[in-house]
């Protein structure tokens, strides 16, 4: 690397180290994703040759990575100025910004051409837009400029079940629908929990989140409301028959603790406790409504809509 | 004229052989999902084809 007439800064040279470009891809949340995507996939009556089923979990698994590094790569200001974000590759400098970026649009595209070559382009199609969604109409646009951000931000963390469900069968109905509907359903619980104990931080960043436009005890009572919308919503499974007994029955019980964290925090004054043990909990649920659709399935093949 | 060089650190070898490393891997894996891929969509249509 000898650049003749100028001296290349000392940073010019990346120290970055391949765990630092996998940071990039949020592990975290891709685990979530495939986790939803796989259930669409079990859920979905008819199934793709186990091969090609793994490649397109990888496809949409490396989807979600690139949208985080898309997302990493523009909010690299708000990652720095948050204690939750500031250890990030590009705030810590281990990456530069234009290194997230085309690893991002690299990642995406590979991700895009493998689901549409080796599952079908509906699934595909889908996968870009849920890129997009996230990349450009959450994290360029909404997120700065709008308390609702999240909440039609969640749109794109809801996708996963549904491109899973159409890369098994190549069309979309109202069971995907239904699981899209409960991620979406969850996402601003989910956040505005977290939101409400990082007001701090996030007023630093100039992100407009719910707590710091309509205040706390507005943000409490939309969480409960919207506590209220996902317990119902997890029922429909159950309730339209591509779930079974056991599935209702887990749903709820999930459903009524989400309820109960909710309430305590709608009643709550002030202490900050009981929005980060309802974070916590909204974690847990979201993966055990999952898991018993995925376990129930599993155990008992013959519950579908189709039969 | 002798041209300018910029030495790399002891950090910047380490990182940037373990990007190279990883990049290796990552192609190789590459190169096999394409080859199971194709087996697995095509199976024996590989071989059918006009020729």
């Amino acid at each position: 690397m000898a650049f003749a007439e100028h001296d290349l800064p000392a940073s010019a040279i990346s120290t970055a180290m391949p765990r630092d470009y996998f940071a990039l891809l949020k592990p975290r949340v891709m685990s979530l994703v495939v986790f939803t995507a796989l259930v669409g996939m079990v859920l979905a009556p008819s199934h793709l040759d186990a091969v090609l089923s793994a490649i397109s979990i990888l496809a949409i698994a490396v989807g979600a990575g690139a949208a985080g590094a898309l997302n990493m790569w523009f909010d690299a200001d708000i990652d720095a100025a948050m204690a939750r974000t500031s250890r990030r590759p590009i705030p810590s400098g281990a990456v530069t910004r234009r290194e997230a970026l085309g690893f991002g649009l690299f990642l995406s595209g590979f991700a895009v051409a493998v689901l549409g070559l080796f599952a079908n382009w509906l699934a595909a199609s889908l996968l870009a837009f849920a890129i997009f969604f996230y990349a450009v109409v959450y994290t360029m646009w909404l997120k700065r400029s709008t308390p609702q951000n999240i909440v039609i931000g969640g749109a794109a963390g809801a996708l996963p079940p549904v491109i899973g469900w159409a890369a098994m069968t190549g069309s979309l109905s109202i069971e995907p629908l239904v699981l899209f509907a409960i991620v979406f359903l969850w996402t601003p619980p989910h956040f505005w929990a977290l939101a409400l104990y990082s007001s701090v931080d996030y007023r630093r960043a100039g992100v407009p989140m719910m707590p710091n436009i309509a205040g706390p005890a507005s943000t409490r009572r939309q969480i409960f409301v919207y506590a209220l919308a996902v317990a119902a919503c997890a029922l429909l499974p159950a309730a339209l028959g591509f779930a079974g007994i056991a599935y209702g029955v887990a749903a709820a019980l999930l459903g009524l603790e989400f309820l109960r964290r909710a309430w305590r925090l709608l009643r709550a004054d002030r202490d900050l406790a009981p929005a980060r043990r309802l974070f916590g909990y909204s974690i847990f649920y979201l993966f055990a409504i999952f898991a018993a659709l995925l376990i129930e399935r599993l155990l008992v093949p013959a519950t579908g809509v189709a039969s | 004229m002798k041209p300018e060089r910029v030495e790399l650190t002891e950090r910047e070898k380490k990182a940037r052989s373990a990007r190279n490393i990883a990049i290796a891997l990552a192609l190789a894996a590459f190169v096999i999902l394409l080859y199971v891929a194709t087996w697995a969509k095509l199976g024996a249509n590989i071989l059918n084809r006009p020729l």
